[in-house]
């Protein structure tokens, strides 16, 4: 078997808010795999526990009311959740950085930007303020933006170049994985593809890993390696793109593609399946989507679904139609 | 910038004639006619007569309330102390300093304690810290003005002779006044600071901040403050007025010679210019501030800059 | 970062009730708030004596079992006087702000519903009225007004109107747009209906803050007015011309400033811990 190098293993990792209303189980017992060099999609509802896992890679879970409950996070063979605060913060920034979603607010808006991309350059790299002025404008040109305008305040700029700020500043260090908290939701349409074009390009320029976090099955495949599709905190169905495109197995993930409008029509949201997200604070016993599952039997309601790999490289967390699966497949051969 | 400033004095302009407006308004409307206020009971009624006319006391009242508002703005003549018979502007600006002076160590008093106090607050939310000084900022709040100054001379100038329990010249003389004082601003301007910085300490660019792996202490330093700051400075603005407000008690309790204590004779006295000359001249001293407030927001916030540039 | 959690609903009322009984302070705050009540209601059962019953022969006795708080210059139960002084300072309290809150609100409403030149005039009127720092404008109505208990409230209530309204200005305009309204006005409801019957209702939250936080001024700045001696006269046992009065005596009789002065403390501490209380339960997401 293809033997891949791993950049990121995450294994069984679970991460509660503790709120009023309850326990919001944001993660639970995630499994999730990125090797060198690729990238993947990671796609699932709003409130899936998305930005919670990305949060969780870079330690940054607000606390209280977050807290992690158990599990791994290896990078490059280390475990990241056993490392010092002081560690992390080499790492962060430095190794693995990340784009947030809305680039209106991701911005202090009292400091110019090249000031907030030098701040990320002295703090990863033996450089004295003016050189690392000097750098960040250059990574400004890199992600389009004149070095004119490296004096200006955030709110000078449009959301679009906001973003290619956001983005000249995760990549100002060099990091081995970018995490890119659903990029281009918050943006007009027409910018949107501007900036999926750019951080394309930058991905290879770069060679960064990347995590693609979105709602978009489209920037999917355009762009991924591999897909994980999330839902309820837990990642539902892992394969390589094209797998997943062509064979998925998945129930959630079936209705997701059934979802998919007219390519002419605006894809900002998904149209959901049938029912709604479950409350998060109060998850439906055995398989969190057995109630919004037309395939659901009744152990669905009784047991948890194992993450198990169907083929290589393709792991479903539903038995029941792994099984099915297995058996066309059995039967066409 | 300076288009700015120029049209924010402007827009001062029909605050005053409003705020004179009150104030004359209030002055026309007390009972007691103010030419035998001014003559005394022994004046003849005829001597009365004559200067009811002479200042144009019978005229209808928008005539007068113009001519009032064409000396104040030209001569700075806004009547005469029924008491003194002295000018009220000339009564009021020989008092005005020490006012100024009570207000402003107090701003720098309640700047000091309240926006330190309010940013560990927030920094360590829940902390034992946090609840002891939310506490006592409610305490604070809660203090009259003119109890706290009267405990603190009990205190500090009866009981233990620290400080005097009167007059304004020396500094051990200015610290029990100007404590009382500044003890609601104290508390304000904590309570706010800590709601500010909690809301900014929340903030996506915050989070930004920590991604690129800077220290904590960095973080709120650097990108915080400079944003959770610029609302403070409209508080501590607007509590200048407040301390105006208070002044006024606080120099009555310690015997201060400012404007407060001024305004508080005169109303014993039934001297009703100096009482509405007095709030026209705070009003006007606190839309000043507030101007200048304004001005700094501008400066602090690049936001504001930038759409006057 | 969205913090919304699925909240399981109560219905409205219940729901700040519940939060609000959550907050220790606010609990503390009702219940000194409800003892207040009850002794201004029943002052004359509770006080030992009446509020203007002199006994030279008594004058300047320390707090004894007698005269829990001792007596004052006339011999006067300084107890009795504080007890009474609560129906003062209550009365002075809730109608200073019934008073700004109906003509504020009323005043917000209009701006903020009709706009334009309307709400342009009416709020530079408010910007002068705040351009004069409000126990001063207090100071200047009630020296033109004369003393007087009535006379009070007016002036406590008018110097506090633009507070009122601003918020109700800020909250029509916040939801003028919105559907439900838009809706009324599809459906012909007249303005005077929209405004009432869903503007003012979904404003009610800051305006109930405020105006608890607002009877607190408004005490403190009665008491301030008739210490300087503008508001009620003596004999009245209002809290702060019992302060005044009890001055001249601080070095020998403190006791007589000391009572009076923490009766005004302990009603504006309660007041603001229900009103801080409130804030936290009518909008749980100031809180965190
Ligand atoms: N700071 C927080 N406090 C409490 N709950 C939170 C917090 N952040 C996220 N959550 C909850 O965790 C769940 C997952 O949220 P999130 O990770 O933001 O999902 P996604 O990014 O997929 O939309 C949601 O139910 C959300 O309400
Ligand atoms: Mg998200």
């Amino acid at each position: 078997m293809n033997e891949r190098e791993l950049l990121l293993d995450i294994q069984d990792l679970t991460i509660h808010y503790e709120t009023e209303a309850g326990r919001v189980r944001a993660v639970e017992h995630l499994y999730l795999e990125l090797g060198y060099g690729e990238t993947l999609g990671f796609v699932g509802e709003t409130g899936a526990g998305k930005t919670t896992t990305a949060l969780g890679i870079m330690r940054l879970i607000p606390s209280p009311p977050g807290a992690y409950k158990g599990g791994k996070i290896i990078f490059r063979g280390e475990d990241l959740l056993a490392k010092s605060e002081a560690e992390m913060r080499s790492i962060r920034g430095g190794r693995i950085a990340m784009i947030f979603q809305d680039p209106m607010t991701s911005l202090n808006p009292v400091m110019t930007v090249d000031r907030q991309i030098a701040e990320m350059i002295s703090l990863h790299r033996d450089v004295n303020e003016t050189e690392a002025l000097e750098q960040a404008v250059r990574m400004l040109e890199v992600v389009g933006i004149r070095p004119e305008r490296a004096k200006d305040y955030p709110h000078q700029f449009s959301g679009g170049m906001k973003q290619r700020v956001v983005i000249a500043i995760a990549l100002a260090c060099d990091p081995a994985l970018l995490i890119a908290d659903e990029p281009t939701t918050a943006l007009d349409v027409t910018i949107q593809a501007q900036v999926l074009e750019l951080m394309k390009d930058l991905k290879r320029q770069y060679n960064t890993s990347m995590i693609m976090i979105t709602h978009d099955l489209g920037i999917v495949a355009e762009i991924c390696d591999r897909v994980a599709i999330m839902y309820a905190g837990r990642v539902v169905e892992y394969a390589d793109t094209k797998t997943l495109f062509e064979r998925h197995v998945h129930p959630y993930t079936e209705g997701l593609f059934n979802s998919i409008p007219d390519l002419e029509e605006d894809r900002d949201e998904l149209k959901t399946i049938m029912g709604l997200m479950p409350d998060p604070t109060n998850l439906p016993t055995g398989c969190s989507f057995h109630p919004r599952c037309p395939y659901a039997v009744e152990s669905c309601s009784r047991e948890t679904p194992a993450f198990v790999e169907i083929e290589p490289g393709h792991r479903v967390a539903c038995p029941v139609r792994a099984a099915a699966e297995k058996n066309g497949k059995e039967r066409a051969s | 910038m300076l288009k700015y400033i120029f049209r924010r004095v402007l827009s001062l302009i029909p605050v005053l004639i409003g705020v004179t407006f009150i104030v004359f308004s209030l002055l026309y409307l007390t009972p007691g006619d103010p030419a035998r206020m001014v003559l005394g009971d022994q004046a003849t009624e005829e001597a009365v007569q004559q200067f009811r006319v002479k200042e144009g006391l019978d005229d209808p009242f928008i005539v007068q309330f113009v001519r009032y508002v064409g000396k104040a703005a030209f001569k700075g003549d806004i009547g005469r102390s029924y008491v003194t018979k002295r000018p009220v502007s000339d009564e009021i600006l020989s008092a005005f300093p020490s006012t100024i002076k009570l207000a402003a160590f107090s701003v720098i008093i309640a700047i000091c304690l309240g926006i330190p106090f309010g940013i560990i607050s927030a920094i360590k939310q829940y902390s034992l810290f946090d609840s002891i000084t939310m506490f006592f900022a409610l305490v604070g709040l809660s203090m009259p003005v003119f109890w706290l100054g009267l405990l603190l001379i009990l205190l500090f100038s009866v009981r233990l002779g620290w400080f005097p329990s009167s007059g304004f010249d020396t500094f051990s003389a200015m610290v029990l006044p100007s404590v009382a004082l500044s003890a609601q601003v104290i508390a304000i301007v904590t309570r706010m600071t800590r709601s500010s910085m909690l809301e900014v300490i929340r903030s996506d660019y915050i989070r930004t901040a920590r991604a690129k792996g800077q220290t904590e202490g960095k973080v709120i330093w650097r990108h915080a403050l400079g944003n959770a700051l610029i609302p403070i400075v409209t508080i501590v603005g607007l509590q200048f007025g407040h301390l105006l407000g208070g002044a006024i008690l606080t120099e009555s309790i310690f015997s201060i010679p400012g404007v407060g204590r001024l305004m508080v004779e005169a109303i014993k006295m039934r001297d009703y210019p100096l009482v509405q000359g007095g709030v026209l001249y705070v009003a006007v001293a606190f839309s000043i501030v507030n101007l200048l407030v304004d001005l700094l927001y501008a400066f602090v916030d690049p936001r504001i800059k930038a759409q006057y540039r | 970062m969205s913090t919304q959690t699925v909240q399981k609903r109560r219905s409205g009322i219940m729901e700040v009730w519940h939060r609000l009984k959550k907050s220790p302070m606010a609990v503390v705050g009702l219940i000194l708030i409800a003892v207040l009540f009850i002794m201004a209601i029943f002052a004359n059962v509770i006080a030992p004596f009446t509020y203007s019953k002199q006994n030279l022969m008594h004058a300047f006795e320390s707090p004894s079992s007698a005269y829990i708080f001792g007596t004052d210059e006339f011999g006067r139960d300084i107890f009795s006087r504080i007890v009474y002084g609560a129906r003062i300072s209550l009365q002075v309290g809730f109608i200073a702000v019934g008073i700004s809150m109906f003509i504020g609100g009323f005043l917000g409403a209009v701006a903020g519903y009709y706009g334009g030149k309307i709400d342009n005039t009416l709020m530079r009127v408010m910007d002068i009225l705040l351009s004069i720092p409000s126990i001063l404008l207090a100071i200047a109505i009630a020296a033109s007004l004369g003393p007087g208990l009535f006379n009070l409230m007016i002036a406590v209530g008018i110097s506090a109107i633009p507070n009122y309204a601003r918020i109700v200005r800020g909250s029509v305009l916040s939801i003028r747009g919105q559907e439900f309204v838009e809706a009324a006005k599809a459906v012909g409801s007249s303005d005077l209906r929209i405004i009432f019957k869903h503007i003012i209702p979904n404003c009610l939250a800051p305006i109930i803050v405020q105006a608890t936080l607002g009877v607190a001024t408004a005490i403190l700045t009665a008491a301030g007015l008739s210490f300087i001696g503008l508001g009620i006269q003596p004999p009245i046992p209002e809290w702060g011309a019992m302060l005044s009065g009890g001055r001249s005596y601080i070095r020998d009789y403190p006791y007589m400033t000391l009572f009076p002065g923490l009766a005004i403390m302990i009603t504006i501490l309660a007041l603001n811990f229900v009103g801080d209380g409130l804030r936290d339960a009518l909008d749980p997401k100031l809180k965190r």
